[in-house]
Order: C-alpha cells, then sequence, then structure tokens
C-alpha cells in the first residue's frame, strides 16, 4: 500500500478497501519507527492527524470527496497551519503555535486531505543539505550516512521512505529539485506566482514558490491541482483559470507520445562541475526521450554561471528583511535575561537565528546599505534579467530544457557544512529558474554507484515555459510509462 | 545681519479608509489595544500585504488636486528599522517612485499689524503612500512597556514640500490650507488631536540675499497650528542666536515642548539609522492610468481653485477675494448660500470675509456652527443695498442677529436704525449744519476739499447716523455750489 499511486489510494479510498484511518494509521505506525532514525518529521501530533482523517471518512462516506481525500501528506513546516507548532526549524520559532493556515494548508483543508505532521527543513528554508535545520539533520533513506538534500530535506526523506503519500515542498534556488534529485522522487517547482505564498513563512520573497514533492509526475500533478490557484491575499499570485494538470495524462500512448517535442540540452549544464556520473545517466534519460519522439536542440544559457552569484546578493537582501520580524517583541523566541531594548534584539536574535541564517542576514545586509546597494543589489537586479533573457532566448529554439537537477548525487553529512560556497554550488542547475520564475521539475532518472560502490538516485530536470506546468507533467509521466526508477524504493526499510 | 529662515513641510496625513494600508483591519480610532490588529498587522510569520485601492483612490485625488504630475507607475519599497511598534521591522512606504510627483498649492498668508495680506505659491515635492507604525505604551503595565498595534498598518499619505516658505506665517498658513484641502476633497478627517494630520518642520536659517541653504532642523510631529507657530519661532531665533555667538547647527531632529515654548534636539543625525530601502517583493508596481484618473475625478468635489475661478469671473471677485472664500468648503459654502439667497456678490465676499469671520475668530467658532445664517446675512445685505439702513446701522443689526435677537427687520425697527432718506429732512441738517460752521465753509471754498469731509461728518453726526450719506454728499455738494 505504502508504494502505490494517488491514484490508487484514492480508489481503494473511494470503493472503502480501505478507510482514511487505516491508511493513515499504517503511516503513523511507520513514522514511529523511522522516523526516531531518519529526522524528516519535526512535528508529528497523532490526535490531530487521525481527527482529520476521520473527518475524511466522513466524507467519503457522504460520497462529497475529491481525488485526495482521506489521502495522508507530509507538510513542510514553513507553512504555517492552524494548531500546529510551525518552526522554520529553527530555535527562533520553536514554540510558535501558528493562529491561522496558509493557503496551501487550506487548500489541501478543503480537499480533504490529512496532515500526518510538519516536515524537518533547513532553517528558514537556507541550506542545500537539511543541516542546518535546530532540529538535526535528515537522513538521506537511500543512505543513512549521507543528506536528503535540502532545503526541503523531510518531506524528501518522508516520500523517498514511504512516510507520506507525497509531500509539500518550497523552492527558492532548488529546495524542491535538488532534494528531489538525491533523494529519488519527482518534485515540481511551479511557475512563479501560480501557488499562494500566503502563510508560507518567507525566506525571498521574489523567489520562494511552493510545490509538490511525489514519487510520480502523475502524482505531482494530482496534488497541483490543489495547491495552484489564485489567491487575493497573495498579490504576487497570478489570476488565471484554474487548470487540471491530469488531463494530457491519459493520452500519452503509442509508440512516440512526445513526437514533434523539441527538447534544449544547455551546454552550459553539462560543462565543468558536473560529475562524470551523473551526466551518464541524464545522458541515458535523454535517449529514452528521444525513443519516445523528442528531438534533441543544444541550446545556450551564457549567463547561467552568474546565476549563483546573483542570487546570494538577491536571496539574502529579501531574507535580511523578511526575517527582521523575528525580534522577540510578539512572538518567538525572546532571550531570558537583557538588559534594554537593544540588548533583547540583539540577544533574542543571537540566540534564535544558526549560524547560516546569520550570514545571510550579515550578507543581506551588507548589500543593502547606503554605498553598496547600486555595486550589489542593483547590479544583480540587472543580471537578473538577463539571465531570464537567457531563456527567453532558449525557448525560441525548443519546447523545455533539460539537464541535470544537481551536480552530483548525495554527498555526505558534513562534507560540505564547513565550505559554504562548495553547498552553494549545489544550485547550479536550478537557481536560474527561480530567478526567470519558471517552472522547473526533477523526476528520477536513474542511479549512478558512488565511490563506495553504494548506488544512489539521479534527478532530470525539465525547464518549462511560464504556466507550462501540464505540458512538462507530460514530459514527465510519459517518461515514467517507460521506465520504472520513480518506483523503486530504498532497501531494508 | 539680516536672517532669513527657509523651511519645508513634511505632513503624514491619515487616510480616511475603511481598512487599514495592506490588510482588511479597520482603522477606527480608540479601540481597546490590539483589537484592531489582524495577522497581517501582527506580521506574523508567512503573512503578505495587499494593496489598499481606496487608500490609493485617495492619493490620486490628492494628485489631482494639486495639479500634479502623477507616476504611471509607482513602487513601494521596504523603509528597514527595528523599533518594537513597528512589527515587520520595515515600514512598507514609496522611496525612489512616490505615486504623486511635482505640485502646486497656493497659500493665502494673513495680513498682520505691520504686513498687508498675500498670496504665494508653494511647491510640492511629492506625495506618497505609506504606512503608519503601532503605538509604545508606557504607562499601562508598571514597569514595562505595552505596544498597541491598532494603528500599524494605517494609510498615510505623506506629503513634503519644497524649501518655499520664508516664515513661521507663510508655514502656518500653508499647514492650514493643506489641512483644508485634505478634508476638502474628503482624504483625511484633519483630526489633530488624535494624529490624523501631523507636521513636521525642516527649518534651517541664511543670511538674508544668500543662496546656500543652512543647515536644517527637523522639529517632529506638531499636532496643533499654534504649536507649530511657537515652535518655529522658536527654532528659528534659536538657530539665529547660535550662529550670531558663533556656534554651528548640526543636523537633528528635534521636539517641541508645548509647556516651555522650547525645542530640544532628541537624536543627532550621525546616529540616524541606514534605512536600507529596496522594493518590496511583496507587492507589484503600482499602477495609475489615465482612466483611473477619470474615474476617480468625477467623484471629486469641484476644487477650491476651480471655485475660485468660478467666483472671479461670475461674481468678479478679486482673486484675493475669491481665494479667501475657497479657503475652506464651508466658508465656500457659506458664501455661495449668501448669494443664493439675493445678495450682492462682492458685498457678501466683503462681509463673510470681514465682519463675520472676525466675529467667528474672536469667538473661535467654525462657520458652520455660525448662529447667523447665510440666508439671515444676505437680508441685512438687502437692508443695506436698498438704503434702509447705512453701512454703520448694519453692524448693529449684525450683532443683533448673533446675539439672536430676532430677524433683520425686526432689529432694525426695535433700534430704530431705519436710514433718513428724505431730502427735505435732509436738507434741514444741512443748513443747520452749515450756519454753526462757517469756518469749514470757508475753508473748503479755499480749496481744502478736507474740509467737505468733515462737513459730512458732522451732517451725519447731526442725524445721529441716520441720514442716508450718499444724499447728504449730494445735497452738501450742491448747496456749497
Amino acid at each position: 500500500m505504502i508504494n502505490s499511486s494517488l491514484k490508487q489510494l484514492g480508489q481503494q479510498l473511494a470503493s472503502k478497501q480501505v478507510s482514511s484511518v487505516e491508511l493513515t494509521q499504517a503511516y503513523l505506525q511507520r513514522m514511529t519507527q523511522l522516523n526516531p532514525t531518519i529526522n524528516a518529521y519535526v512535528t508529528i501530533d497523532e490526535d490531530k492527524t487521525l481527527a482529520q482523517a476521520k473527518a475524511a471518512d466522513a466524507r467519503i462516506a457522504t460520497g462529497d470527496f475529491g481525488p485526495l481525500t482521506g489521502i495522508p501528506l507530509a507538510q513542510k513546516d514553513i507553512f504555517c497551519a492552524k494548531g500546529w507548532r510551525t518552526t522554520c526549524s529553527s530555535k527562533m520559532l520553536e514554540t510558535f503555535i501558528s493562529p491561522y493556515d496558509a493557503h496551501v494548508i487550506s487548500q489541501f483543508d478543503a480537499a480533504g486531505a490529512v496532515n500526518l505532521g510538519k516536515t524537518n527543513m533547513d532553517e528558514f528554508a537556507m541550506g542545500s543539505s537539511n543541516e542546518t535545520s535546530y532540529f538535526g539533520g535528515v537522513k538521506n533513506p537511500w543512505d543513512f550516512d549521507r543528506v536528503p538534500g535540502g532545503s526541503s530535506g523531510g518531506s524528501a526523506a518522508a516520500v523517498a521512505a514511504r512516510l507520506c503519500a507525497a509531500a509539500t515542498g518550497t523552492d527558492t534556488g532548488g529546495s524542491i529539485r535538488q532534494p528531489a534529485s538525491l533523494c529519488g522522487f519527482t518534485g515540481l517547482k511551479p511557475t512563479y506566482g501560480l501557488v499562494s505564498r500566503y502563510g508560507m513563512i518567507a525566506f525571498a520573497s521574489s523567489l520562494d514558490q511552493a510545490g509538490p514533492m511525489a514519487k510520480s509526475a502523475e502524482d505531482c500533478a494530482l496534488m497541483l491541482n490543489v495547491m495552484a490557484g489564485f489567491d487575493e491575499r497573495d498579490s504576487t499570485s497570478v489570476n488565471r483559470e484554474k487548470e487540471d494538470y491530469t488531463r494530457g495524462l491519459a493520452a500519452l500512448t503509442g509508440e512516440q507520445p512526445l513526437k514533434g517535442l523539441r527538447i534544449g540540452l544547455p551546454k552550459e549544464y553539462f560543462a565543468e562541475g558536473l560529475s562524470a556520473d551523473v551526466a551518464k545517466v541524464i545522458e541515458t534519460a535523454i535517449a529514452e526521450y528521444k525513443k519516445l519522439g523528442a528531438e534533441i536542440i543544444e541550446v545556450s544559457l551564457p549567463n547561467n554561471n552568474l546565476s549563483i552569484p546573483v542570487y546570494y546578493v538577491l536571496a539574502p537582501a529579501e531574507a535580511s528583511s523578511n526575517l527582521s520580524r523575528f525580534d522577540g517583541v510578539r512572538y518567538g523566541h525572546r532571550a531570558a535575561e537583557y538588559n534594554d531594548l537593544m540588548d533583547m534584539y540583539m540577544k533574542s536574535r543571537a540566540e534564535g537565528f544558526g549560524a547560516e541564517v546569520k550570514r545571510r542576514i550579515l550578507i543581506g545586509t551588507y548589500v543593502l546599505s547606503a554605498g553598496y546597494y547600486d555595486a550589489y543589489y542593483l547590479k544583480a537586479q540587472q543580471i537578473r534579467r538577463l539571465i531570464a533573457q537567457d531563456f527567453v532566448e532558449a525557448f525560441k529554439h525548443c519546447d523545455v530544457i533539460m539537464g541535470p537537477a544537481a551536480p552530483s548525487t548525495a554527498f555526505k553529512a558534513g562534507e560540505k557544512t564547513s565550505d559554504p560556497v562548495a553547498m552553494y554550488l549545489e544550485d547550479l542547475y536550478t537557481i536560474a529558474v527561480n530567478l526567470a520564475g519558471l517552472p522547473g521539475m526533477s523526476i528520477p532518472a536513474g542511479f549512478a554507484a558512488n565511490s563506495e560502490g553504494k548506488s544512489l538516485p539521479v534527478g532530470l530536470q525539465i525547464i518549462g515555459n511560464y504556466f507550462d506546468e501540464a505540458r512538462m507533467l507530460e514530459i514527465g509521466h510519459a517518461y515514467q510509462q517507460v521506465t520504472d526508477w520513480h518506483t523503486r524504493m530504498p532497501e531494508g526499510i | 545681519m539680516q536672517w532669513e529662515v527657509v523651511i519645508g513641510l513634511e505632513t503624514h496625513t491619515q487616510l480616511q479608509t475603511k481598512s487599514k494600508q495592506f490588510s482588511g483591519a479597520s482603522t477606527t480610532y480608540g479601540a481597546a489595544p490590539n483589537t484592531q490588529a489582524c495577522e497581517v498587522s501582527i506580521a506574523l510569520p508567512g503573512v503578505l500585504p495587499v494593496l489598499n485601492k481606496e487608500a490609493v483612490e485617495c492619493a490620486i485625488k490628492f494628485g489631482l488636486a494639486i495639479d500634479a504630475e502623477m507616476a504611471p507607475r509607482s513602487v513601494f519599497s521596504r523603509k528597514n528599522y527595528f523599533y518594537p511598534d513597528l512589527p515587520k521591522g520595515y515600514q512598507i512606504s514609496q522611496f525612489e517612485l512616490p505615486v504623486v510627483g511635482k505640485g502646486k498649492i497656493t497659500i493665502q498668508v494673513p495680513a498682520t499689524k505691520s504686513t498687508e495680506a498675500y498670496e504665494k505659491v508653494i511647491n510640492i515635492t511629492r506625495a506618497h503612500l505609506e504606512e503608519d507604525a503601532g503605538k509604545s505604551v508606557h504607562d499601562a503595565v508598571e514597569g514595562m512597556s505595552g505596544i498597541d498595534l491598532n494603528r500599524a498598518g494605517t494609510p498615510l499619505l505623506e506629503i513634503v514640500t519644497e524649501p518655499d516658505m520664508r516664515s513661521a506665517a507663510e508655514a502656518v498658513a500653508y499647514a492650514k490650507k493643506l489641512h483644508e484641502l485634505v478634508q476638502w476633497i474628503g482624504i483625511c478627517d484633519g483630526n489633530m488631536q488624535e494624529g490624523s494630520f501631523r507636521c513636521d518642520v525642516n527649518v534651517s536659517v541664511r543670511p538674508k540675499g544668500t543662496e546656500k541653504l543652512g543647515t536644517r532642523r527637523e522639529i517632529k510631529n506638531l499636532n496643533s497650528f499654534k504649536f507649530m507657530q511657537q515652535a518655529i519661532e522658536y527654532e528659528t531665533q534659536w538657530q539665529i542666536e547660535t550662529l550670531e555667538d558663533g556656534g554651528t547647527i548640526q543636523q537633528a531632529t528635534v521636539l517641541f515642548n508645548p509647556d516651555t515654548g522650547e525645542t530640544r534636539a532628541m537624536r543627532s543625525k550621525e546616529e540616524a539609522n541606514d534605512y536600507r530601502y529596496f522594493p518590496d517583493p511583496d507587492l507589484l508596481p503600482l499602477e495609475v492610468t489615465e482612466a483611473d484618473k477619470a474615474r476617480v475625478k468625477a467623484e471629486m468635489p469641484e476644487l477650491p481653485q476651480a471655485l475660485q475661478a468660478r467666483f472671479s469671473s461670475e461674481y468678479q471677485l478679486s482673486s484675493y477675494d475669491a481665494s479667501t472664500l475657497t479657503a475652506s468648503r464651508s466658508l465656500a459654502d457659506y458664501f455661495v448660500a449668501v448669494v443664493n439667497a439675493g445678495a450682492e456678490p462682492k458685498q457678501a465676499a466683503n462681509w463673510v470675509m470681514g465682519a463675520l469671520s472676525a466675529k467667528l475668530n474672536a469667538e473661535e467658532k467654525a462657520i458652520a456652527d455660525s448662529p447667523l445664517s447665510a440666508v439671515q446675512l444676505a437680508a441685512l445685505l438687502k437692508r443695506i443695498a436698498d438704503n434702509t439702513i447705512s453701512n454703520n446701522a448694519a453692524k448693529q443689526v449684525f450683532e443683533g442677529l448673533w446675539a439672536g435677537e430676532g430677524e433683520v427687520d425686526a432689529i432694525i425697527e426695535a433700534k430704530g436704525l431705519k436710514q433718513v432718506s428724505d431730502t427735505g429732512a435732509i436738507e434741514a441738517i444741512i443748513n443747520e449744519v452749515l450756519a454753526a460752521n462757517q469756518a469749514m465753509v470757508d475753508e473748503y471754498k479755499a480749496g481744502k476739499e478736507k474740509a467737505f469731509n468733515a462737513l459730512v461728518g458732522q451732517c451725519m453726526k447731526a442725524s445721529k447716523g441716520k441720514a442716508n450719506p450718499a444724499q447728504v454728499n449730494e445735497l452738501l455738494k450742491a448747496k456749497l455750489g
């Protein structure tokens, strides 16, 4: 059952072969058994979860239900959920109970989904290995010595270890796609503005976007159907008609279901920095797409090498301001003793934030300071437009862009913690997509053996044009019809 | 040395919207602390701002009212600083691209004992939308400071002038004019006690005749025109004395203490924050189209300057009279009502601006609370026009009306103020006066024009003020040949 697709689970629930309570209990039991080791969840509240499962069963009994009613999901702890502790994996919010629901949470509530708990993450989503979490690292289910990626590391491990049917994540510079690659599942970062950011604790507002993390493209489509949609409480939410992201999936049959599809391969994605074993997996996957009827075209994203420096100016700038509200005055951590107001601010923030968060607040404050703003922030904004323009040019020649989602397979815990720049390079292939506001996804494309001979998952990244999520999911789904990477799960758990 | 004071104003006007600048929370004044603080006002993790369209309309109204350049696209920025009553750790404001650009406001500076009244154009630099902070409350909880976030997020329009004013009187005249204007167009209730209209005044001095601006000090949060006048006068004097004593002025923010009448520096600009402004990524740029402007314009009342032009052309009033009468909507409405009740416009203007305004000022009454109705004033003016009473007698009737002694004709009757217009009676008086003042008659005949006026005065006195002065003039002239 734990390896079933969302569609299969939905059918079993609808036909009452299994109840939501039974399904939920199965996951809760698995969580009790595995979470102490994997540390995917930071907050579990069985009573709340089971109450939702019961409510879902009641809905199913009356016939008032949808595809996700009764399905147990994991929620990244960046989403405010009413009555739930919502921490962003920070000491700053260790005891914060949200009095309101994020838009994403209320969408899943309305759909009748069950919340299994809040998942671990890099503190305030700042990190690529989940090692900056105040609640400790998360184990990669494929190799417990290794990281799951980040920042959505808890959701990633939960999906990979089948500690949930599917999960939510957020992606500011690759935080859905890189963990999806490292943990071997399907993760989609939608076009900026497709999913409301209301109630999602802000890291870098102009880049943050929530998306689904699930076993398959089809599962992601079902999740996105619930998550996407206009929300007037988010001014950057785009007011466009609701889509059914599953609408084209069934038609992808026959020899060459992707005939006519033009896939662009950016030469910059296959240059220095990409490990050979990952490159090989990606090439094999591209060959598979050729068999499905696609045409391969070389494209160029000449400014891609600037995306990391630009990101590490803009994201910290926005973060330094976004995190100013955590001042110990109204909620969150406040130092036990202090002399005056300034002392309270300094002690509360010094104690409440971890090292990576502090580093980014410092960088962000610096680049916005008088005398530096033009040289850093303004310059970075200009280059951001050039990076976006690269994609506009590329999409004149192709329908989607493909490449790796991460430069290597999962690395060992502690391997990159002392070298922030090496850690930042993890997002070499993902960050430009956020800077341009485009949708990107990672699908399991195979395995590469590491130095110790262990097989670790590799993700193929698919980058689409604005609001082209339905097409991207179709392209992922077509591949998943002829491969079984997405059904593999770690042995022994 | 002769000194010149240079003054510029920044005024925070609280916009009369139902909800806050970036959230749906209510803006009603005076509620129990933190009862009007929604999740956005408190800045809970994850909340986002949504621009209040009503506040944007207020800004457009103001832009139209001062004939300003308006940005088709303006940007909201974050002004970053820590303060307990600033929940997000930043204020959303407009920095580089404000919604309202350059405009003009014409002020009327009233006459003083030594100077004539005059008009002056004050240039507006910009007006931008922003949100207010909450309040720190220091006396509610023993030994602690409390935070009330009811006001946090209240929409403000900050209106900034060029350093165009050269006296406390000009600054106050500008502030009063602006105060009337924002109420006229219905964007601000003007309540200074509740903080709906707060002025920061930048003051510097320089030797008269020089161009270079002196170092300015900013007087913060003046909430009455009287205090503004006092504060500027004190500050100006202090700066002049400091410079004359060989000192220098440090740029600073100062507070006015109404008890002592003094200004005192609260912090010097050196210690000021670097606000790290940058465009707020949570908000899209604000777009104001020609259609938006046209729609707002259609809903606006006739503006003071339009009304002023109409008063000049329709009623042949001088531009000073027309602008004085349009200083406030209530004053203009009253004047129009007097004219509509049959009074001659010029005469109506003189009485509304003269006797009525003086009386209202003396008794600190607003024109809306005048005990004398526009209809009553028009009836009084009619009796002057038809020669029933003289101007002097009219003043007594005016006092009677003010005191509620009845209607115009009844008061004239009761006080016996009816003017004598009977030629025979007036001639008799003139004959008496001429007989008794032969010396004056001789002077007049010797060419002294003044003597004629003295004779008229004698005739009026002899008639106890009731003789029609025009007739006296005419008959007297005829008699003296």
